[in-house]
């Protein structure tokens, strides 16, 4: 029992991860972008390529992983999403999904349809107990990092001074703009932080919850679960939104089977039954 | 000292006039409809592709209701063409094969489907109706795949057998009466929903659309208008659920995709919301461009689809929108001179 719920806890953080960058462009642009998942992909092809093609360690393929997601998002923001921030939600949910196809169909066309895994070096296999609870040694890793990810980007957002210009932004973009904030530069920072991020977590999540050209489609509804029930105000929510999310899911697919990805859903609509207004509130004032 | 009375009355008259202006039929109208039914004639061997058109702007017209004319964004509306065609599959399989009662069943499981999920609907803004749409049509697939005692799963609904329509008219697979009984349920079902946007009702849909809060503040009951809506347009796509599993006989869980909803929005773009007319010609567009690329590249569709979304949405809509505006803005002028 604990064993799941530790696999729970490392497939949330790897969900957090995949989902903060997105919690942040949603809350500073009032951006909808469903095309963060693509990102997300993009890090996995690139950790499986540069392992696979270019022989590179694990360890070395996931900078790159983060690396390649935040250079193309720095380029796609630049030219085709800074169009997008003033057109309303509905335009930008169809660009993105737009985006979406184009990635699927996309990397479908290069890579093939097949499954795509990574070779995991030997200190990272298998799994080892303590105190009756079977701990997988990648797991555990995943959780270090992303833990650690968690804890610097916390420190970040609360302590540096980029991290309170962009609290100001969110709160406020045009008080912020007029205080000097150079919140368009601001943001094209914080969109490729998130877009790397997001990279980073495909690479490390290719493990745990596999990769094939149809993962930005899979995976869309849970990181829109984790920005919607986290907020889009701070880190601590999304945080908390990816854990739940994570026990809940690996957590129901362990012990009722046959629901499978239900439970994931019927949380999400009992949510936002529960908490409609406040859900999106902050991102429209 | 009637100056208020009779400023009423006469304002009643002005509104009751551009409402039966609104009625009239535009020869242009009466053109397409009858190009429609002569494409029976036209296109003999074309007529699978005319049928799903035909079912496509049906779906269509089912969207327009609540984008065009109330203003619901929806992400999930093949929730309702799901349901629709699981019901009118379910119908024939197990309660008799008759056409009509199978539309019937499957408008009605779609309609109590939209009605149930309205209160939903109506809550929050755009972003949360476009995840709560959205999470209801996932739901809907995965209590689909899951029911394969009842659905078939993932191998679909198999042994879907449909009597003749009327007892007269039996289906056959080039879709001769296949085409017929889609465009006259399109057809009639249009008539309703050009009567609903002409009537009082849609002219307060219209007026909620624009400002929600005035017209709730006008005295316009917003909440049941708006479920009242999002029931009909339910039961529309239900209706085109219904057509598209007794034309094919089949019903698989491709009809709750996701992308089944993308595609209707990017009909919608291509055709221009809010006119009725946007889904017909949209679908039209949509389905030859599919039909054509599917030509040569039928595994990559998905990517020109992408393509077209992420062009017209960064530039291409409101060219083609203001060209299909200027032409209906000189259409009608012509006629009120």
């Amino acid at each position: 029992m604990l064993t799941i719920l530790f696999d729970g806890i490392a497939y949330g953080m790897v969900l957090f991860v995949l989902g903060c960058g997105l919690s942040v462009t949603m809350g500073l642009m009032n951006f909808v972008n469903l095309a963060h998942g693509a990102f997300a992909m993009l890090g996995g092809y690139v950790a499986v390529l540069a392992m696979q093609r270019l022989g590179l360690p694990f360890l070395a393929s996931l900078p790159l992983a983060f690396l390649a997601a935040a250079m193309v998002g720095i380029v796609l923001e630049r030219t085709v999403y800074r169009p997008m921030y003033a057109k309303p939600h509905l335009d930008q949910v169809m660009f993105s999904i737009g985006l979406v196809f184009m990635a699927v169909a996309g990397t479908d066309w290069l890579m093939g349809s097949g499954q795509q895994f990574v070779r995991l070096p030997d200190w990272l296999q298998g799994r080892f107990e303590i105190a009756g609870i079977g701990i997988g040694r990648y797991r555990l890793f995943v959780i270090a990092i992303c833990g650690l990810l968690a804890v610097s980007l916390q420190w970040g957002f609360t302590r540096t001074r980029f991290g309170s210009r962009l609290r100001a932004a969110v709160d406020d973009a045009r008080v912020a703009r007029g205080l000097g904030i150079p919140v368009n530069r601001l943001f094209a920072l914080t969109f490729a932080l998130g877009c790397g991020l997001a990279g980073l977590g495909g690479a490390l999540g290719v493990e745990l919850m596999g990769l094939d050209p149809t993962f930005p489609l899979k995976f869309m509804i849970y990181f829109l679960i984790v920005v919607t029930v986290g907020g889009t105000s701070s880190i601590t929510g999304p945080f908390f939104a990816a854990m739940l999310l994570g026990v809940a899911d690996v957590v129901g697919k362990y012990l009722v089977p046959q629901i499978g990805a239900f439970i994931i859903y019927a949380l999400m609509v009992v949510l936002l039954i529960t908490r409609p207004n406040g859900l999106f509130a902050r991102g429209r004032t | 000292m009637s100056d208020p009375r009779s400023g009423s009355s006469s304002l009643e008259t002005k509104v009751r006039q551009a409402l039966y202006a609104g009625r009239r039929w535009h020869p242009a109208e009466i053109a397409f409809w009858l190009l429609a039914f002569a494409a029976f004639f036209l296109f003999p061997r074309n007529l699978l592709l005319l049928n799903e058109i035909a079912i496509l702007a049906l779906f269509a017209l089912s969207l327009d209701l609540i984008l065009g004319y109330a203003g619901i964004v929806s992400l999930g509306h093949a929730a309702f063409l799901g349901m629709g065609a699981y019901a009118a599959g379910l119908f024939a399989k197990h309660g008799g094969g008759d056409p009509l009662a199978g539309l019937a069943t499957g408008i009605a499981a779609a309609g109590l489907l939209g009605l149930v999920t309205s209160p939903l609907v109506l809550r929050g803004s755009d972003l949360t109706r476009l995840m709560v749409t959205l999470g209801v049509a996932l739901i809907l697939y995965e209590v689909a795949n899951s029911l394969g005692w009842l659905t078939g799963g993932a191998d679909g609904l198999q042994g879907v057998v449909i009597s003749p329509v009327l007892g007269l008219f039996e289906f056959d697979i080039f879709g001769h009466t296949a085409y017929l009984y889609s465009l006259s349920v399109l057809f009639l079902l249009f008539l309703l929903a050009r009567r609903i946007k002409n009537s009082p009702f849609g002219l307060s849909l219209r007026a909620i659309r624009d400002n929600p809060l005035r017209a709730s503040a006008s005295g316009v009951a917003t909440g049941w208008r708006l479920a009242a809506i999002y029931t009909v347009s339910a039961a529309y796509a239900g209706a085109a659920g219904a057509l598209l599993a007794q034309t094919t006989q089949f019903v698989s869980l491709d009809v709750l995709d996701f992308h089944r909803s993308a595609d209707l929005m990017l009909v919608l773009i291509i055709g221009g919301a809010g006119y009725l007319y946007g889904g017909l010609v949209g679908a039209i567009a949509f389905k030859l461009l599919q039909d054509l690329i599917a030509g040569f590249t039928p595994q990559y569709w998905m990517f020109w689809i992408g393509l077209f979304l992420v062009l017209f949405v960064l530039g291409g809509r409101e060219i083609i929108h203001g060209g299909i505006k200027a032409v209906a803005a000189r259409l009608g002028g012509r006629a009120a001179r």
